[in-house]
């Protein structure tokens, strides 16, 4: 099976490096890199952004493009975060708190440097896992039928609202009410309008782009415009202040490992956000260093260790997307609305349908990750530039290039009124410290999740007993009991050590999840 | 900014007040408009669970969006919310600034309007322009040029290079 995998690899390989493949590839590298540097833009907006000009595209060069601006910009936000202090993109965070120190002790371009070396290392490893992973994967996803499948939805669902930043019962709440706006549109099975609003224009649903385009890009400019400035000074960066001295090195590779092994562990987990991983990569290298207090003043270890997570992480996330269906976090339900644009179903025989997809995806990895290096080493002089440019011109442009690109999905400029409202809610929720991205996630799952539990029911004939009975199905549905349970005493010890009274989180778990399983 | 995580979480802390509100009124929110839905999706045929209809759906995740609503609700009223990270997307807490909101949404409206019966040349112009103004730092001349430089790209990207379906002027529809 494994001379199988390489054979197949091998196909793959023949499929990225086809000239348009490779081109598309590159560019998606480029332009996700130039957005990810940019302030409060990362793979999401970038991915929003150019999801439009895929609907012109074949499925193949579109996903590779989509990938490519997926693994650039997530490099970007780190540059961001070390030069400048500024986390793009919030995985990032935890970057800045030793990055930034090394900035201010001039050796930016050696956090850089090591940034690099971690995240081609942690990539290259994720691509292996995910190599030998996935048809082991596809094997048992096989025997999932419509039970399982929305057990397994449900903990993906539950996994990525309560572990992203904040109070889990908002999470859940914010993927509740995505999951409500997938409703809205035509019901496949009686062919009967909901919340339609009389609007002929909702039939099909609402549009994902315009989603995506509302919440994360208008609701961003609707609460930061006046607030941010010019983004900042930090001299020039040359070439040779990239490479790390030996010493360095030595310190920096142990952490890259410890990484990528706490990305790969998170990856396979659907619904752990990539936040938490650099977070907790973070909190180990800080345990297992022998001066725990030197973090936080430019540790070249915590740098390297979340970095690499990141990396490994973003690789492993892909494999339950496209050998099961269930995107990891918001990036990954983009990048599945996209394959669903195209008509393709990920899912368990995706690898078998379109292993052109699979496997040239798996193979575009590899080559997009030497394209991020390569383009690096050169642009960085130019990256420092870019943060220079003032947010006061910055976002009267995206404007514009989200209402065309909005415009573009379906030639309507029905879409853009979705954009203003989305833009809307997305600032009124995240001004109430909402976060908005599991509202992506329950909006793309939404239709499936619904299709896959009316199907179940309908076979059980209504006995809600079918979802615990089944063996693979039971044991998913174990997990999310055990997930709540865990999610809600950590709630209750964290209001115990606040304020000794009223106990009522932990009260209310249990019914909530006798409430999501037995609705 | 020295210390961007040690002073995101005093300043947090010692907003603690206006959080309590915030998940208090969030979590209303959740109950209205999950109530709401579960109204609207009654109307629709609800059926039963073996043979469920477009109704069943809907009024499930209403009802269990106002039961996290209210659960927020109370978990507002006896805790002190934990001063978590506030870094959800880097921007800061507090009410945003009304010149730049009004701009933005009027931006969008103006391209919609001249979209529809201008072309787009003109709605390019607008959401530009009107969104421009919105920031405080930028001036007349300022926000005219980067309009104008917009209308290059929309001309040369999107019309001539990806033959958006859009004309360039249109008059009235």
């Amino acid at each position: 099976m494994i001379g199988q995998s390489l054979h197949d690899l091998w196909f793959g390989f023949g499929v990225a490096f086809q000239g348009s493949n490779l081109l598309w590839s590159f560019f998606g590298v480029l332009v996700g890199n130039l957005i990810g540097v940019l302030p409060g833009m990362g793979a999401l907006q970038a991915i929003s952004i150019l999801l439009p000009l895929t609907y012109v595209m074949h499925p193949v060069p579109a996903i590779l493009m989509l990938a490519g601006i997926f693994y650039g910009s997530q490099y970007g936000g780190a540059i961001g975060a070390i030069l400048m202090n500024m986390p793009s993109h919030p995985p990032h965070a935890v970057t800045c708190l030793d990055g930034y120190p090394m900035t201010k002790q001039g050796k930016g371009g050696v956090a850089l440097g090591v940034t690099m070396i971690s995240s081609f290392f942690a990539a290259s490893v994720g691509i292996v896992v995910m190599i030998f992973a996935s048809p082991l994967l596809v094997q048992i996803a096989f025997k999932f039928g419509p039970t399982e499948i929305f057990s397994i939805m449900m903990l993906g669902l539950l996994a990525g609202s309560t572990m992203s930043r904040g109070s889990a019962l908002k999470g859940v709440a914010m993927t509740v009410f995505g999951l409500l706006c997938g409703v809205v549109g035509t019901d496949v099975n009686s062919g009967s309008f909901r919340f339609a609003f009389d609007l002929p224009e909702l039939s099909d649903g609402l549009e994902l782009v315009a989603i995506s385009m509302g919440l994360f890009g208008v609701a961003d400019f609707l609460l930061n415009v006046n607030r941010m400035k010019s983004i900042g000074d930090t001299g020039t960066l040359k070439l040779s202040d990239m490479r790390p001295s030996r010493e360095e090195l030595k310190r920096a590779f142990p952490a890259m490992i410890r990484g990528t092994i706490v990305g790969t562990i998170f990856g396979a987990m659907p619904g752990t956000g990539p936040t938490i991983t650099t977070f907790i990569a973070y909190a180990l290298e800080r345990k297992v260093s022998k001066t725990p207090a030197a973090f936080g003043t430019g540790m070249i270890e915590g740098v390297a260790g979340p970095e690499a997570s990141a990396h490994s992480k973003t690789q492993v996330d892909f494999i339950p997307t496209m050998s099961l269906g269930i995107p990891g976090d918001a990036v990954m339900a983009l990048i599945l609305g996209a394959l669903l644009i195209q008509g393709i179903q990920p899912g368990p025989q995706l690898i078998t349908e379109h292993p052109d997809i699979f496997w040239g995806l798996i193979a575009s990895f590899w080559i997009g990750n030497v394209i991020l290096v390569v383009l690096n080493v050169p642009l960085i002089g130019v990256w420092v530039k870019l943060l220079k440019v003032p947010y006061k011109y910055l976002f009267p442009a995206a404007m514009f290039f989200i209402a065309v690109g909005v415009f573009s999905t379906q030639n309507s400029l029905f879409q853009i009124w979705e954009v203003l409202v989305f833009g809307i809610i997305g600032a009124l929720l995240m001004s109430l410290e909402f976060s908005v991205a599991p509202i992506l996630l329950g909006f793309v799952l939404g239709p499936m999740v619904e299709e896959n539990f009316r199907r179940a029911l309908l076979l059980s004939r209504g006995d809600m007993s079918v979802f615990v009975t089944r063996p693979i199905s039971g044991t998913f549905i174990g997990l999310c009991v055990l997930l709540l349970i865990g999610v809600g005493y950590s709630a209750w010890r964290g209001s115990r050590r606040k304020s000794q009274l009223l106990p009522d989180a932990p009260e209310g778990a249990p019914p909530a999840e006798a409430v999501t399983l037995g609705k | 900014m020295q210390h961007s995580t040690g002073g995101g979480a005093a300043s947090q802390a010692s907003r603690a007040p206006s959080t309590f509100k915030k998940d208090y009124y969030g979590g209303a929110l959740m109950v209205i408009v999950g109530l709401a839905a579960a109204y609207a999706g009654y109307g629709y045929r609800v059926g039963e669970l073996a043979h469920m209809g477009p109704g069943f759906f809907p009024v499930a995740l209403g009802l269990l969006l106002a039961f996290i609503g209210l659960l927020m609700v109370i978990s507002a009223r006896g805790q002190q919310p934990a001063p978590e990270a506030a870094v959800s997307h880097g921007h800061p807490s507090g009410l945003p600034d009304l010149r730049g909101c009004v701009c933005i949404v009027l931006g969008i409206l103006s391209f919609l309007l001249l979209g529809e019966y201008g072309g787009l040349l003109p709605a390019t112009f607008a959401i530009v322009f009107i969104s421009a103004l919105g920031d405080r730092d930028n001036t007349l001349r300022e926000a005219l040029l980067l309009a104008l430089a917009m209308m290059v790209i929309a001309v040369v990207v999107f019309w001539w290079a990806l033959s958006l379906q859009l004309p360039l002027f249109q008059w009235g529809g």
